[in-house]
């Protein structure tokens, strides 16, 4: 319930934030919206030397809708504002599902997506979100910004390949080949439940057909999965029953769950079967009824 | 520091660095030293004696320590003292203006909406936010927007209703309540 | 003109609470709210381990840290005869552990800071060495042949069982599953739960050396027990004792039992001579407080073809943990179990019990379970529904048939009890009838058609609220009656005090209430005033629903006794002799001419200014109220559910409650007491649960494994009553507030079986998490036992 000390620095520019990385040599954490490193301090299973609080840096809370098509979500972006985009809910409908299912609704005031991403938890639903976007992370460090894949940002659980100074500035989620669609699915036993299993699907259809997919699965690996030759059965094809089943099974054959107290192995496994089948099922006839 | 006395301690904790925040908490700007490691809820608690605001868990989910930062529902445990440098904080004793009760605290006694007590403050606190952006919740969204707050005693239903009977309070307060 | 009752908001009314309006205000007063002149602050070092012998333990960088005032290990307790101390059940437990750990959270030391993050800061330095033991975690393993003795700090102990204990009819049960023309069996877990008020269990210790009087403010549903139990423990003398319960944020049970936490800042405070603070953080509170249930039934009806159950036979291993620390009546070592079945009448049954040490947290009657009779109509109810089915007889039908009738009162059940008043078919009635029992039963053939499973459950059953008779019950020797003190001043305003606590029940209004009934006063004329044994009279305090039943009855007597020297003011005033006297609400008049007469409020200032010759001025008195019986509710709660085949996931559709407490003394707040017992039965079905794995690390021990229900999952609820006054308590009332959580359960659960009928699951233990309903589903089986840890 009580962290143990740790120093404290609140810098007013992004620059400030990196030096001060630098200086403590590994040694701090970045503080934005604390909701997942707070609680980790609370129970002391962090305790960083040093707290980089950017909560005080001006231009970092966007949620930018590019012209290019691109969403560019800032480091200090809130799930409650994802959550509350009316915009979002058009552009990105696979990003609004998810947005209502993080965490809960006050813990969604401050939390931000960039954090979640630089967490790393398995279980945490905006990596699965992005990795079926094929979203980027722009980091920050002394020698400049450089954009990392999502799919290449964790190296394990809780554990990204971003250097010890650099921080994440902003996500990006690519523009779209065609109108976005998709779903998120979690399996949470109730609201602010970690997720049994989770499933983001992406889909950009062209006249009914798919012209991209991204299939991610939460809480089913040691980090979040990205279901590459499921998304690909989707591609270039109207979305069949046949392609249906044939994405759920091959979504279902990468999952790497872990029998626990949430459920069996098995049981997760088949989860994530359904989830892609129901959201990919849920497209198809949404786009049934417009057509 | 009074006219009387203000005490040294000896202990060394000459060394322990603190920040110096000012926060509006109630609307009165507060100065206060800090360590950085103090959580908000225990700012509010231990330092400004506003035990009205409390702690009932360890890992930010029972929400009966939520209050609002610039308007917006904040569990106060998992937030740093000094992050609220320059931020406003509402308390439950906030709530209430100089004769009267808010809505929403009127509301919880007309319907019921608590035993304990224990988790009404961070309850009602949520509830303001909400009907704050949504006057005319229905009965879904009102327990959507409170569902990071944990009950055990009601069993949530009067807690509704609370909620609604407090909308309709402030909506008939709007319509004809002689606000100019 | 007789006063209106419901005006001066006497019983029926439903007073809006006096208690609400400091807590709304945020101005509630709870342990942690109390602030005390040079208080310090105290933490607890819990054992990560479940079971290991302690080699050493080091504190010596605890002490090197600026801040720190005390660092208290067992051996500095035993050293004292503190570091361990008697239970509510006549074992023993440990304060600080000395020898070994015997459960992952077990106490191992405190320390006492200036403020919690530097003692917090303490445990962190304190450098304890294990030497880890074999773990048990269930009963089985507890029983093996090479199973380790957990408890080898007592002489007598060469196993793992607590004790046996039986009780019924053996032989005549025996023979009536002889008689029998089908058995329906069933096996069940009801997994350990843990009852988690928001607010953790605390305490200010504040011993002053200068009137050598210990004061504890401690969040306890039962002060007096503690002060007796302090008084055993640290030999202090029970006059120089105060406990004050003040506000307290949830009970539900897991605040009656004394903690070694409290113990351990009592200590502090008389070392140090000044207060200690101690408040547990959730961990502490659900992987070492009092929890509930993790108990084992194998149960077996005798039936006759035409739906007659002829008899009941059960067997339960209850698992205690590592000490059995349980507040129960200390004749029935599996509680109230035996009330299983009381609502049916069954001419003969018999049960037997053992209870075992395992390597966790000591506990298992908590949780709103009237001594263990959540279990008892959990497993009741389970049964029943078993057996309908086997019978190939409709649920409903099934329970009427067997229900006690209306005339049958008071009626002795196989176990025993003497039950008081019902009208039980009637209550049924009306649940079937609000349901729409028939058009559901058409809905659910439709879905079937569709592919859609639907389930409707119900559950019936008859408790007993209001422990105790002396002859029967007591905890530790003391018996369990009830008190409450009333004083009435001379503007006829009035000061009651109860033995009770209340915990959220809301006594401030409503003993308000009874007594506006006896006396006339205006509940609003009333304050009430429980928790602090200095002034409360004796009391055994609030759980288990037995404040109405016991202290509502005390309430009601006590004005009575005031009535009846009122009478005797009221006759000197009116210069009448008593005979020719009549009472009606609030007013004594001359029944010759009614128009003269005389208020309560005029006799008592008469108490205090114009008293009769011989007549002792005041109006004040005490009752002490030991009931003849206990009271008996009946709920009948029905639930329907959809169950999606293909993710296991349930949606409730409709909870439909039908409550018969007896006289409501405020119907608002009954309800509110139902709901909350409705949504803890759906959190017990649905997702809540503390689980080991084999280590006998423990899952639960925070918010985020042990799942609470929020207001989305939570469903509505549609109450209904019917009223069957209680023939023996002075206000006919009967106790109400756990009954939801006693006899919900079973609702949810037999709602999931009946939508599962088709795939030949009889039984699936709680909770009913998706995976487990999906298994049951895809494996056609029944799914036992608390969900297994199983890490690959």
């Amino acid at each position: 319930m009580y962290p143990s000390r740790f120093r404290y620095e609140s810098p007013k520019t992004v620059e400030e934030a990196i030096r001060l990385l630098s200086e403590a040599g590994g040694e701090a954490k970045i503080l934005a919206g604390g909701q997942s490193l707070i609680p980790m301090m609370k129970l002391r299973f962090a305790a960083p030397q040093t707290l980089v609080d950017i909560n005080g840096i001006a231009g970092l809370d966007h949620l930018d809708f590019a012209d290019d098509g691109s969403i560019r979500i800032g480091a200090l972006c809130r799930h409650a504002t994802l959550e509350q985009s009316a915009e979002l809910k058009v552009r990105q409908p696979t990003m609004a599902a998810a947005a209502k299912l993080v965490a809960d609704p006050i813990v969604r005031n401050r939390g931000t997506l960039v954090g979640s991403l630089c967490h790393a938890d398995p279980q945490g639903d905006w990596a699965a979100v992005m990795v079926a976007l094929n979203g980027q992370l722009v980091a920050q460090g002394p020698s400049g910004r450089r954009t990392i894949p999502v799919t290449n940002l964790v190296r394990g659980p809780f554990q990204t390949t971003l250097a010890p100074d650099e921080i994440g500035v902003e996500a990006i989620v690519p523009a779209p080949a065609g109108v976005p669609n998709g779903g998120y699915l979690k399996l949470e036993r109730r609201i602010g439940d970690f997720a049994t299993v989770a499933v983001a699907v992406a889909l950009d259809m062209e006249v009914g057909s798919v012209t991209r997919a991204g299939i991610g699965l939460a809480a089913v690996g040691s980090q979040t999965i990205n279901a590459t030759e499921a998304a690909a059965t989707l591609e270039g094809g109207r979305l069949t029953k046949d392609r249906i089943v044939a994405a759920a099974e091959a979504a279902a054959a990468v999952a790497k769950p872990r029998s626990d107290h949430r459920g069996s192995a098995d049981y997760k496994r088949h989860m994530v079967r359904t989830f892609v089948s129901r959201i990919l099922i849920g497209v198809a006839s949404s786009i049934e009824k417009v057509a | 520091m009074t006219s009387l006395f203000e005490e040294v301690t000896p202990t060394g904790s000459g060394d322990i660095p603190v920040t110096r925040i000012t926060l509006t908490l109630n609307g009165v700007s507060r100065t206060v030293d800090v360590e950085p490691r103090l959580l908000l809820a225990h700012l509010i608690r231990q330092g400004f004696k506003l035990t009205g605001t409390h702690t009932g868990c360890d890992t930010t989910n029972c929400g009966a320590c939520t209050v609002l930062v610039d308007g917006t529902p904040v569990k106060s445990c998992t937030m740093l003292a000094v992050q609220a440098d320059g931020h406003d904080v509402t308390t439950v004793e906030g709530l209430a203006g100089p004769s009267e009760l808010h809505p929403i605290q009127e509301g919880f006694k007309d319907e019921h909406g608590l035993q304990c007590g224990f988790c009404t403050p961070g309850m009602m606190m949520t509830a303001k936010a909400l009907l704050d952006r949504n006057p005319d919740p229905t009965e879904d969204e009102i327990r959507w927007a409170l569902s990071g707050n944990l009950c055990r005693c009601t069993g949530y239903q009067n807690i509704v209703k609370a909620v609604l009977w407090a909308a309709t309070k402030i909506q008939s307060q709007a319509d004809g309540g002689g606000e100019g | 003109m007789v006063l209106d009752e419901i005006k001066i908001e006497g019983l029926g009314a439903s007073r809006l609470r006096v208690e609400d309006n400091r807590f709304i205000r945020g101005k509630g007063n709870y342990v942690d709210d109390i602030v005390l002149p040079g208080m310090l602050h105290m933490e607890i070092l819990r054992s990560p381990v479940a079971h290991a012998r302690i080699k050493s333990i080091d504190t010596s960088k605890a002490w090197d840290i600026p801040g720190v005032r005390l660092v208290l290990t067992g051996e500095m307790l035993a050293a004292r005869n503190l570091a361990w101390m008697p239970t509510l059940s006549y074992d023993t437990q440990a304060v600080l552990a000395t020898d070994k750990v015997r459960f992952q959270g077990q106490e191992i030391a405190a320390v006492v800071a200036d403020d919690p993050y530097i003692a917090k800061d303490g445990c962190d330095a304190i450098v304890v060495e294990y030497e880890p033991l074999p773990v048990i975690v269930n009963p089985d393993q507890a029983r093996a042949p090479d199973a380790p003795v957990i408890r080898d700090d007592k002489v007598d102990q060469t196993d793992n069982v607590i004790f046996n204990w039986e009780v019924g009819d053996k032989a005549g049960t025996d023979a009536a599953f002889e008689r029998a023309d089908v058995v329906s069996r069933i096996e069940m877990h009801y997994p350990r739960s843990h009852p988690s008020p928001i607010e953790t269990c605390g305490s200010i210790a504040d011993f002053d050396r200068a009137t050598s009087k210990l004061t504890v403010y401690m969040t306890s549903q039962a002060p007096h027990i503690v002060r007796a139990a302090v008084a055993l423990v640290a030999e202090l003398p029970e006059h120089m004792i105060r406990i004050v319960a003040p506000d307290i944020g949830g009970g539900f049970g897991n605040k009656v039992p004394v903690y070694p936490g409290y113990v351990v800042s009592i200590l502090a405070s008389i070392l140090l001579e000044k207060p200690v603070k101690w408040i547990e953080d959730k961990s502490g509170n659900l992987i070492s407080t009092g929890f509930a249930r993790d108990i084992y039934l194998k149960g077996e009806l005798a039936l006759r073809q035409d739906g007659k159950i002829l008899g009941v036979r059960m067997h339960t291993d209850s698992d205690h943990g590592a000490f059995f620390s349980d507040a129960q009546p200390s004749k029935f070592k599996i509680g109230l179990l035996h009330a299983a079945f009381a609502c049916y009448d069954i001419p003969v049954a018999h049960l037997t019990a053992q209870g075992i040490y395992t390597n966790k947290a000591p506990g298992g009657v908590a949780y709103r379970c009237s001594f263990r009779i959540t279990e008892a109509m959990y497993f009741q109810e389970r049964m029943v529904q078993a057996a309908a089915v086997d019978l190939g007889m409709d649920q409903a039908e099934f329970r009427r048939i067997n229900f006690v009738r209306d005339d049958d009162f008071p009626h002795r059940t196989a176990f025993g009890f003497l039950t008081d008043s019902g009208q039980y078919a009637k209550c049924l009635d009306v649940g079937l009838e609000a349901i729409g029992y028939e058009e559901f039963l058409k809905e659910k053939e439709e879905a079937k058609k569709q592919g859609r499973l639907l389930g409707l459950g119900i559950s019936t059953m008859t408790e007993p609220l209001g422990a105790g008779n002396s002859r029967e019950y007591d905890i530790l020797g003391i018996k369990m009656f009830d008190s409450a003190e009333l004083r009435v001043h001379m503007t006829g305003k009035a000061l009651l005090r109860t033995g009770a606590k209340s915990q959220g029940q809301g006594h401030e209004t409503t003993w308000a209430q009874i007594v506006a009934h006896e006396l006339g006063i205006p509940a609003a004329d009333v304050v009430i005033e429980e928790g602090d044994t200095d002034t409360a009279p004796f009391g055994m305090g609030t759980y288990a629903s037995r404040s109405t039943p016991v202290a509502g009855a005390a309430v009601a007597m006590a004005a009575r006794k005031i009535r009846a020297k009122a009478r005797k003011l009221a006759a000197h005033l009116l210069e009448a002799s008593e005979e020719d006297i009549d009472w009606e609400l609030g007013r004594f008049y001359l029944r010759g001419a009614p128009e003269r007469g005389v208020t309560i409020q005029e006799c008592a200032m008469a108490a205090y200014s114009n008293m009769p010759d011989g007549l002792e001025p005041g109006l004040e008195n005490v009752a002490y109220y030991d009931p003849p019986n206990l009271t008996w509710p009946f709920g009948c709660y029905i639930v329907t559910v959809e169950v999606d085949p293909e993710t296991g996931v349930w949606d409730v559709l409709r909870v439909v409650a039908v409550d018969d407490c007896g006289v409501r003394i405020n119907p608002m707040i009954v309800e509110g007491q139902i709901m909350g017992g409705l949504a803890e039965a759906y959190a017990m079905a649905n997702m809540q649960f503390i689980t080991f794995d084999e280590e006998g690390n423990c899952i639960g021990g925070n918010y985020t494994d042990y799942l609470l229900p929020t207001a989305w999952e939570t469903p509505g609820f549609e109450l209904h009553e019917v009223v069957t006054p209680c023939p023996h308590h002075p206000i006919g009332a009967k106790g109400i507030g756990e009954c939801a959580t006693v006899g919900g359960p079973a609702a949810y659960v037999n709602a999931v079986m009946d939508a599962l009928r088709d795939y030949d699951v009889r039984n699936i233990d709680m909770p009913l998490l998706p995976d487990r309903v999906h298994q049951a589903i895809t494996e056609r089986s029944d799914i036992s036992g608390a969900p297994p840890v199983r890490m690959e």
